[in-house]
């Protein structure tokens, strides 16, 4: 271990503890706001490169098939839902929202594919199809046992995140993808050979976090998500929709997922199940922050990537084995260190 | 596909129905999903295009019955009594991955039915109780062919990195075991498994030893990321594969980090390049033929070759077994096991096979040919 290979390891340990930053930082977004520990998010950042792999090929991604089956049994949720509340003159509101809406997306979509856009465009593209995802996952799988305790909601979220794979077997095929560089520009930093797209990861990742950390402290849509996330039934009383809120944060969180995947997707072969890993290791540097502070969990992500890119080199055969047992030392000095909330007690 | 296996088995009935003939029964498991269906498909494919390319031995028709494991050797297993106990097949034919294949071996030996493995298989069978076989070149084999052309080629420190799991353990000892004292030797064993995102610092590590050339231990699309990385890191040496590493999406990902790389693979891979006196040569072309007619598809892999060898192997030894014993009974499943296990000279499109008691492989050199891969397409390196 000589300098020279220090420093080339730390920069592959910090572009790829950037990918799992920005997966971390959703999944702590989603969490504060639903108490959902939404497991799928490796899922849906795999499914985002896939999607961006099928576009440059010209082909029509799967991602097509899931939202439009995924809208369909969404806005039959609600409208069935709404029609016992009796509250019809909601449901073409409805209709429009959880139908019409994924729809207009997977249209815009089809028509731009005719044109083959350039790269930037497709980019948007993918991420504009990746983004009703989660929402209407939630619709269908969270929303139901919004009230559920933590356990079962995690336990649920990991049954979906089997459920995300075999459809990604279905949509997407077996084969991995890679998607061409963004960037094949190259620098030198103190002697080591940073390539172009190591610094636009990092940059995605720091710009993200600055924007959410904006978002949540200077618009109204971000102090009422925080809102949510602090007492949903105080929120409810100030005249926030804990529902519409929940809504708006697996929006957040899965561009955040899908911008990962899009960075991922040029450095990796992505396969359909390439999300678990990804997912979970960003979970485990979100634990690091106690599944509250989007520093710490960008932090933690970070501190997972360096660990992982030193842990290849001294012993490639344990590599993962590694990066798990840290979560144990980490999860004993979280809970001596921490206040219990209310409901674990109640737990 | 599965219309046409339903269609076929339907068929099947209805002939057998018809006619008091018993039919010959194969089943046949493979991954169509989980990690193992990219090369889990062209098993199945190759499957139909042996049906195509012969449906009948002596008259009897064989009826076909497809089941999916999911790449789960528990699935395979239960798939393996399923097809034995209710659908009583013959014959078993499977699978894509080795922990599955190994897995229905152990259900075959249990209950008595002849097994043709395609994909490999490791250590000794008991030659009094031995039910299985296994068409593909064996580890070892593609190994030695590699290590003997690294020698060839004047190479001497070899950095070997390939997959944290048995296949990677399987190349890495077999190049151990060609290292000699004044010809090639192995520096490295460096593991990465198929999800990781990075190898770069199993890259550095194979860079440090200084290597003339690099071995890939890894397969499919996967087995292309240590290729980039050490282009990335201006690595500008020889590499090194075997056979697994051989489909289309290696060649797309790999890309030019790819090309120049040397594997070991049977002939079929390059069948149009052989010389007319090749063994594989006139029926490899009939393979592709027989592929594209039941499959709408070219072939471009080796996988499915090793379903037509099995096959092949099926269905001459069905001939013989088929003299002594009526399909359908205990005697048929031993006259089939011990036709099998006295192949003789049998040419298939990836090999020549015999097979005798005491070993699951049949395939000597004559199995494997070194080919390069230039400009996106493999060529034949004699």
């Amino acid at each position: 271990m000589t300098a020279d290979i220090a420093a080339i390891l730390a920069i592959d340990g910090i572009a790829t503890g950037a990918v799992y930053a920005l997966v971390a930082i959703g999944t702590v977004l989603i969490f504060t706001v639903t108490r959902v520990i939404f497991i799928p998010f490796g899922d849906i950042a795999a499914f985002t490169a896939l999607t961006l792999a099928a576009l440059d090929a010209k082909q029509l991604p799967g991602t097509v098939g899931l939202v439009v089956v995924l809208a369909c049994m969404a806005c039959a949720m609600e409208v069935v839902s709404l029609a016992r509340a009796g509250e019809f003159r909601a449901v073409p509101k409805a209709l429009l929202g959880y139908l019409v809406l994924p729809l207009i997306v997977v249209g815009i979509v089809w028509l731009t594919m005719r044109f083959n856009p350039p790269m930037p465009v497709r980019i948007v593209l993918a991420l504009l199809l990746i983004m009703p995802i989660a929402p209407l996952l939630d619709r269908i799988v969270f929303r139901p046992i919004a009230d559920a305790s933590v356990l079962l909601l995690l336990t649920v979220s990991v049954a979906l995140h089997f459920a995300l794979v075999g459809l990604g077997l279905l949509f997407f095929g077996p084969e991995g993808v890679r998607t061409e560089p963004l960037t094949s520009m190259a620098m030198e930093i103190a002697g080591v050979h940073v390539s172009g797209q190591t610094v636009l990861i990092l940059t995605a990742a720091l710009v993200f976090s600055g924007l959410l950390f904006l978002f949540f402290d200077f618009t109204l849509i971000g102090k009422a998500l925080r809102a949510t996330a602090l007492n949903r039934t105080g929120a409810r009383l100030m005249g926030i929709r804990p529902a519409r809120a929940g809504t708006i944060a697996y929006l957040l969180g899965s561009l955040m997922a899908g911008v990962s995947g899009i960075l991922i997707a040029p450095v990796n072969t992505i396969f359909y199940d390439s999300g678990f890993l990804l997912g979970l290791k960003a979970f485990v540097g979100a634990i690091i922050g106690g599944l509250a502070s989007y520093p710490g969990a960008a932090l933690g992500a970070f501190g997972v990537g360096i660990i992982e890119s030193f842990a290849s080199f001294q012993s490639s055969t344990l590599k993962d084995v590694i990066v798990f047992s840290l979560l144990i030392p980490i999860l004993l000095w979280r809970s001596l260190a921490s206040q219990h909330s209310e409901e674990e007690v109640e737990e | 596909m599965r219309k046409m296996l339903s269609l076929t088995a339907l068929i099947g009935g209805l002939v057998a129905a018809s006619t008091a003939q018993a039919d010959i029964t194969v089943g046949f498991v493979t991954s169509l999903s989980g990690p193992g269906s990219s090369i889990g498909i062209p098993y199945g494919r190759g499957i139909q295009a042996a049906m195509e390319y012969k449906s009948e031995v002596n008259g009897e028709k064989i009826r076909l019955i497809q089941l999916d494991d999911g790449s789960d050797p528990s699935a395979a297993t239960r798939n393996a009594r399923k097809l034995i106990e209710e659908e009583k097949v013959d014959l078993l034919i499977g699978t894509a991955t080795t922990p599955s294949t190994i897995a229905m071996m152990g259900v075959a030996t249990e209950l008595k039915v002849p097994m043709i493995a395609v994909s490999p298989l490791s250590g000794q069978p008991n030659p009094s109780d031995q039910w299985a076989i296994s068409v593909p070149q064996p580890a070892a084999l593609l190994v030695k062919i590699v290590a003997d052309r690294m020698k060839r080629d004047a190479m001497k420190n070899i950095g070997y990195i390939g997959f944290s799991d048995a296949w990677g353990d399987l190349v890495y000892n077999g190049a151990k075991a060609a290292e000699t004292d004044d010809g090639i030797k192995i520096l490295t064993n460096e593991r990465y498994a198929r999800v990781d995102t990075s190898v770069t610092g199993q890259i550095l590590k194979v860079l440090a030893v200084r290597p003339d050339a690099v071995l890939i231990g890894g397969s499919g699309t996967q087995g292309a990321l240590p290729l980039l990385a050490l282009v990335e890191r201006g690595y500008k040496g020889k590499t090194y594969g075997t056979v697994a590493l051989v489909n289309p999406d290696f060649v797309r990902v790999g890309g030019k980090a790819a090309e120049g790389i040397q594997v070991s693979a049977g002939p079929v891979i390059v069948a149009e390049q052989l010389p007319d006196s090749h063994f594989a040569k006139k029926l490899a072309l009939e393979f592709r033929a027989a592929f594209q007619k039941a499959n709408n598809v070219p072939t471009t892999d080796g996988f499915s070759a090793y379903s037509f060898d099995g096959w092949r192997i099926f269905t001459s030894a069905a001939e013989r077994a088929l003299k002594t014993a009526k399909p359908g009974t205990v005697e048929f499943r031993k006259a089939m096991r011990d036709e099998i296990l006295s192949t003789k000279e049998l040419s298939g499109v990836h090999a020549v096979y015999n097979f005798k008691p005491g070993a699951y492989y049949g395939v000597d050199e004559r199995a494997l040919v070194i080919v390069r891969l230039v400009n996106g397409a493999w060529t034949y390196e004699p």
